[in-house]
């Protein structure tokens, strides 16, 4: 049986864990908050870019750009968004595999990746994957300058024909409670239709240059738009996992706690009992004698 | 009779309301918006956003984007976007010399428009910057 003391200073550490485990948890809750609103902050500008592709598209039906071409080939690469830290749950392993299984379902031929985040990055290259890109050590509220080049490498090895996808993993944020990893196809770019009964304004533009030079501008920035959307979501994801992966900690911490504290008092009384014991039986003895 | 006009990046929105007239630096050059302006749709150059509503001006500073006019209403979608009080003189001036100290390399032609749009960029902020100053 372990001394007394041996528990008690036991439970005094998990008290110090469990202290950390609750601060983090505040922590993780206030930065979801900001992250939320980082992912609000970009819908206007996406909402429109579609809106505007939506118009240009009715208008240039004669002219495909290379992004909207569908291409045969089995070669892809992968833009992977993790989290830098761990301490959140199951994200990271989640999307990791569902990127990798989907890669291997559909794109047999030649798989590359492009991380954006430390751990997706560490997987891949300890399975040798081949890593052509990468960010990592991405701030709270990261400006899009930071993943843009990362993209574009992605990009350029679509236009130089050397693959045939470009797709987009990330944690989709459902709930505090809920973050599936979401598979997106990048490339060839899927421009979403207008919901029924919804017009676009009939106005037929002036263009300034011509409506194809507008779009070549156009649809890689909705590419680096959906991309440094996916980004922000998948923080508001990781803080809201880590949140609730430091509560499951923290009552952890306190349920061990408990368990411990009647442990002690258990080994506390028997210790007594032993004494007792012992008091006794030595007067016993000792009026027997 | 004001039109509503909002400025947007993929950041955040920058700007929103109704106003009077808007000057914008266009792929084409300079163009001026008042309401009433024919539908349109231009790509825009790094440079300045001139907004006027009632007796106000405001200045933003636009990395290029796009600019949209329909009957009711104007749009921009500005790739990186700042109100000309957030810029800094000193970033920008660092980003310039940057920019040329690359170009007086060799390069390869997407290298060459890389820094041609991040030297146009920083002397739009400074050009901005300065009118500011007055």
């Amino acid at each position: 049986m372990p001394a007394f003391r041996d528990i008690v200073r036991r439970i005094d550490s998990i008290k110090n864990t469990q202290k950390i485990t609750k601060a983090m948890q505040v922590v993780a809750a206030t930065r979801l908050r900001k992250a939320q609103a980082a992912v609000q902050a970009t819908r206007p500008y996406a909402d429109k870019m579609i809106e505007v592709l939506q118009t240009v598209g009715e208008r240039a039906t004669e002219y495909k750009h290379p992004f909207l071409v569908r291409r045969e080939g089995k070669r892809a690469v992968m833009i992977l968004v993790t989290t830098d830290r761990g301490l959140c749950g199951a994200i990271n392993v989640n999307n990791i595999r569902a990127a990798t299984r989907y890669m291997n379902e559909h794109y047999t031929e030649q798989q590359r990746y492009v991380t954006l985040g430390r751990k997706g990055r560490d997987f891949l290259l300890r399975y040798r994957r081949n890593v052509i890109a990468e960010v990592s050590n991405l701030p709270d509220r990261p400006s899009q300058a930071l993943v843009l080049p990362a993209v574009t490498v992605a990009l350029e090895e679509y236009a130089k024909g050397e693959t045939d996808a470009v797709l987009l993993c990330y944690s989709k944020w459902i709930s505090t409670m809920r973050q599936e990893p979401a598979i997106r196809v990048l490339i060839p770019a899927e421009i979403p239709k207008r919901e029924a009964g919804q017009e676009g304004p009939r106005a037929d533009y002036i263009y300034e240059p011509e409506p194809e030079a507008v779009l070549d501008g156009l649809l890689p920035r909705y590419v680096e738009t959906q991309v440094f959307q996916a980004v922000l979501e998948n923080k508001a994801s990781e803080y809201s996992a880590k949140m609730i992966a430091m509560q499951n900690a923290t009552n952890a911490a306190g349920d061990l706690i408990d368990a411990l504290t009647l442990y002690a008092n258990k080994v506390r009384q028997a210790g007594i009992t032993t004494e007792l014991m012992e008091i006794v039986s030595g007067a016993e003895a000792a009026s027997a004698g | 009779m004001p039109f509503s006009l909002r400025v947007v990046s993929v950041e955040r929105s920058l700007f929103e309301g109704d106003v009077d007239f808007v000057v914008a630096n266009g792929a084409d050059g300079e163009l001026g918006i008042l309401p009433r302006h024919a539908p349109l749709m231009t790509i825009l150059k790094p440079g300045a956003l001139k907004i006027r509503h009632g007796g106000n001006e405001e200045l933003l500073f636009v990395g290029g984007g796009f600019l949209e006019v329909l009957p009711d209403r104007v749009t921009v979608l500005a790739d990186v976007a700042e109100h000309a009080d957030e810029i800094s003189v000193q970033q920008a001036e660092e980003a310039r010399r940057r920019a040329q100290e690359k170009l007086a390399g060799t390069l390869t032609a997407s290298e060459e428009t890389e820094f041609q749009n991040a030297l146009a960029m920083a002397e739009a902020r400074l050009r901005l910057a300065r009118t500011r100053r007055g």
